[in-house]
């Protein structure tokens, strides 16, 4: 299965660089763009079927991914 | 005593913190990543660096290493271990410290020499120190910021489990004195059950005069007098203000 992971910064965690891209596109003239957080995104190849991976990658995000104490993350399965 | 310090794929400081234990005539062994026995030593360090080139996070790799198994259990026997910058952030990760370690306020890599102030004196890692006594200790890193949820921090402070902080040269905890945007300054905590400890700043760079300053030598030797003379009476005392 192919499956996608985003980790992205819990609310109420600073984010400099989501900040400093935030100013970067003010300064282009994109006024209207607000609340810019920085994430990460993973693709990877899980074996098993949907629910196997599913379960499976719940534990590769607790585990390693993400970091709880920082961090939300959520995953999509599929082809 | 002997001392173990860690070298993990991409640890830069390994060698220093050895010198600098060398320079204060304590011996130390090399550990190395892959090996699970910590040869009997009585302390181990984990240096700074970019352990597993920082990949993911800053230590979120090196955490699963074996060397780091067996950290986890002589922490859990209360062995005592000392994390510098990269180890700190290992530390952090590994759980073996609450909290976390994100990018600098400013985006930038910060090299500089900063003032800290002693906040707790009766832990293996700073009884060598007198309360409060301000330090200047050199800095080099990228993701320094410390995080910590607000019943997290509040819990550190209750416990008295910030070691460390970030002060103007008068001692003061000011915004301008912080340098990476850690939350109420802090640059090292340690555990509940203080055996483990870990800090941003350097004080494996700040051991000979030649090199800018000796203010780093009082951790290790607080160490040593911890080993070989037990822990020091817990105080209880006035949290300092910021």
């Amino acid at each position: 299965m192919r499956a996608k992971v985003y980790v992205t910064l819990k609310a109420g965690v600073l984010d400099p660089a989501g900040k400093a891209i935030e100013r970067a596109l003010h300064s282009l003239g994109f006024d209207e763009a607000h609340d810019v957080r920085l994430g990460k995104y993973i693709e990877l190849r899980v074996e098993g079927d949907a629910t196997q991976a599913a379960n499976r990658l719940d534990d590769m995000c607790r585990k390693l991914l993400a970091n709880g104490v920082i961090e939300d993350y959520r995953f999509e399965v599929g082809d | 005593m002997r001392w173990g310090v860690v070298t993990f794929p991409g640890s830069l400081d390994d060698a220093d913190a050895r010198h600098a234990l060398d320079a204060l005539g304590e011996p130390s062994v090399a550990l190395w990543h892959k090996d699970r026995s910590l040869h009997g030593v009585d302390c181990v360090v984990l240096p700074g660096g970019f352990s597993y080139g920082d990949y993911l996070r800053a230590g979120a790799l090196a955490r699963f290493s074996p060397v780091m198994e067996s950290v986890v259990r002589f922490a859990a026997d209360g062995g005592l271990v000392f994390g510098i910058c990269n180890g700190f952030q290992v530390l952090c990760e590994s759980g073996l410290l609450p909290g976390a370690l994100i990018r600098n306020r400013n985006l930038s890599f910060i090299c500089a020499t900063v003032h800290c102030r002693v906040e707790e004196t009766d832990t293996p890692f700073t009884s060598a120190y007198s309360q409060a006594a301000v330090l200047a200790l050199p800095i080099k890193h990228g993701e320094g910021c410390y995080v910590a949820d607000p019943a997290t921090l509040q819990g550190l402070e209750d416990n008295r489990q910030v070691l460390l902080r970030y002060v103007d040269a008068a001692g003061r905890a000011t915004e301008d004195a912080n340098p990476n945007g850690s939350l109420r300054n802090i640059a090292g905590i340690t555990n509940p059950t203080r055996n483990v400890f870990g800090l941003m700043p350097h004080p494996e760079h700040a051991v000979e005069a030649l090199c800018g300053g000796v203010d780093g030598a009082g951790f290790f030797r607080s160490v040593r007098l911890t080993l070989s003379e037990g822990l020091p009476a817990r105080t209880a005392s006035v949290p300092p203000g910021l």
